[in-house]
């Protein structure tokens, strides 16, 4: 059973790191990086085997692609945090000449990083393709990849969505936020999508719904139980309803902090809400 | 005067379809790709013999660049191949962001470029990919002349990492590149020496330049053919020698005037050596249904325009 203590402490210290990396440059997106803090953490802690050397090809370890890729904070801390490179990186977020682009690329060769995103919808392509490299090489590993529920809006995912089902994409576990929050609003009153479980599932898709997607102890009974679903001829999805700003009282429930960086007076709220635990970088 | 010989006409697109068969029995790492035109891009070869390394996506362009730039994540080498409509200006930001930006070593292979798709009109016509390709940072872009040229290039492409655009036709056209001369990315071929004017001519118009040179030395002009069949990364050197001998310069291209190789060698020699040019190409305009000889000739894209342009350019020494 993983240490549900140390993860939590670990998934503080990450919001820390993603409302100071937002507030040094005035820019950046909070609100879906404290959303999934919980998620990367069980991700790159309990869930996927990879190594520790960063190698682009990744054979014999699972993967991992972030497609909605403005939420790059608690994606670079998290890499920072399970050993990719050095945590005092993550104060170059944003700056000129640093790895840490506002949206994650492979450019500048940040390891970690498997594709640029930040372009919306192209994630699900990449990670489809990635898998079925995998079979190729007869390599049991799998896949997991991440997108916004807005996100879903872009046509691409729902051409990729029917190719992962006819294709029998099953070493794949694509996971949705669904926080219900866009830019402009609530996804409901932007663009009304319905109901997303039917629409993967028409699609041919298994889907594993997490409830309480910022509570650790769920997010691993819910991806284990999406991992045992693997290997069954069809490609996975997980729903994982998750709070955007969780953690932080005043962003949270709210579509505003989505692109929008804290003042000095919010960032000590916040922070003082998320006590240093692992130490600030 | 060096003259080529026809050894029949043959379409590029099988050429590209002869060097992707081959290319499945050298290359295990070679993976393929289709959105809905496994005919039209003569891929069948290579379905037939790898079905486990060739993947219809149907026609879902997006998804099919998405998927290539994945594949490439653990080695494998992906040619994607749908008409060069689809192949670029449909999925325009799917290659900057998943293949160009991110560097991925995807072979975006097109055919069906320029007017020469004739009757399907201009929908299906694009006049506007070399320059939306040369503009990625990273992309090669390759225009091969002929059925051989385009075989030699597909197999050379496997061996180059990173990202490339081949450019390729529908028609049948002289085949007259010598069937076992390899390919070298970047590295013009000049075809016939010349002092008088020099004709850069890329894709289908090579042939074209070839004959107009001829008839232009039947009326005592020297002319100098160089083939640029790849327009990113331009032989600059190659360029700016011929034309410092000769002192005017024609290009020509199955593509609009604005992005294409015209403008790439303009930039070029107005840094180096500013000379007078004329540009064989269409001049910002769709095309239209047709055979591709009457489209090549109501556009400008043929032999006698080619003529025309070296007297004209020549007059502005």
């Amino acid at each position: 059973m993983p240490d549900i203590k140390a993860l939590t402490l670990l998934t503080t210290q990450v919001r820390r790191d993603i409302l100071r990396m937002v507030h040094k440059v005035n820019s950046g997106h909070p609100g879906g990086s404290l959303g999934c803090a919980e998620f990367f953490v069980v991700l790159y802690k309990v869930l996927m085997n990879h190594k520790k050397e960063f190698n682009m090809d990744g054979v014999g370890e699972d993967l991992f692609f972030l497609s909605n890729g403005h939420i790059s904070p608690v994606f670079y801390s998290v890499l920072a945090r399970t050993g990719y490179f050095d945590v005092e990186e993550l104060s170059t977020f944003r700056l000129i000449n640093s790895r840490l682009q506002g949206h994650p690329t492979t450019h500048e060769g940040l390891p970690g990083v498997r594709i640029a995103s930040g372009s919306l919808g192209q994630g699900m392509s990449v990670a489809i393709g990635a898998a079925q490299t995998k079979k190729l090489n007869n390599d049991p590993s799998l896949i997991y990849s991440l997108h916004g529920d807005g996100e879903l809006q872009e046509g691409q995912n729902w051409e990729a969505i029917m190719y992962a089902a006819g294709n029998k994409i099953d070493n794949l576990i694509a996971t949705v936020d669904l926080n219900g929050q866009q830019i402009d609003g609530a996804t409901d009153d932007v663009l009304p999508m319905g109901n997303i479980k039917e629409k993967f599932e028409a699609f041919g898709w298994v889907v594993v719904e997490i409830d309480e997607g910022n509570n650790i102890e769920a997010i691993i009974e819910g991806m284990n139980l999406a991992k045992s679903k693997t290997n069954q001829q069809k490609p996975v999805c997980v729903l994982l309803k998750t709070i955007m700003g969780n953690g932080v009282d005043f962003m949270m429930h709210t579509h505003a902090w989505h692109g929008k960086a804290p003042n000095d007076d919010q960032l000590a709220i916040g922070l003082a809400q998320n006590e240093e635990t692992l130490g600030d970088y | 005067m060096k003259t080529y010989t026809n050894t029949g006409n043959k379409d590029t697109r099988s050429g590209f379809g002869a060097g992707l068969t081959e290319l499945g029995q050298t290359n295990d790492n070679v993976v393929a790709l289709c959105a809905d035109l496994i005919g039209s891009l003569k891929m069948d070869d290579f379905k037939k013999n790898h079905p486990e390394r060739f993947f219809q996506v149907g026609i879902a362009e997006a998804n099919m660049i998405g998927i290539a730039a994945g594949m490439t994540i653990g080695g494998k080498i992906p040619f994607t191949g749908t008409f060069a409509n689809f192949s670029t200006g449909r999925v325009y930001d799917q290659i900057r962001q998943s293949v160009a930006y991110s560097n991925k070593n995807v072979k975006i292979c097109a055919s069906h470029a320029g007017v020469t798709l004739g009757e399907d009109g201009a929908t299906h016509q694009i006049l506007e990919d070399i320059g939306l390709m040369k503009m990625l940072p990273g992309m090669v872009v390759i225009n091969p002349c002929d059925f051989n040229q385009t075989k030699a290039a597909t197999k050379a492409i496997a061996d180059y990492v990173g990202p490339v655009y081949l450019r390729f036709g529908r028609p049948s056209v002289p085949n007259f590149t010598p069937e076992n001369q390899s390919f070298e990315i970047g590295k013009a071929l000049h075809l016939i020496d010349g002092t008088d004017v020099t004709i850069l001519a890329t894709g289908h118009l090579v042939w074209e330049a070839l004959e107009a040179a001829k008839t232009l030395d039947e009326q005592g002009i020297s002319a100098e053919v160089i083939n640029i069949h790849t327009i990113k990364p331009l032989d600059n050197q190659a360029i700016i020698n011929s034309v410092g001998k000769t002192g005017c310069v024609i290009t020509c291209e199955e593509h609009n005037f604005l992005g294409g190789l015209g403008e790439s060698v303009a930039r070029i020699l107005s840094e180096n050596i500013p000379t007078p040019q004329e540009f064989v190409a269409t001049k910002d305009t769709f095309g239209e249904s047709g055979t591709p000889a009457q489209l090549m000739d109501k556009y400008g894209l043929n032999s006698n325009a080619i003529i025309l342009a070296a007297k004209k350019v020549i007059s502005r020494k």
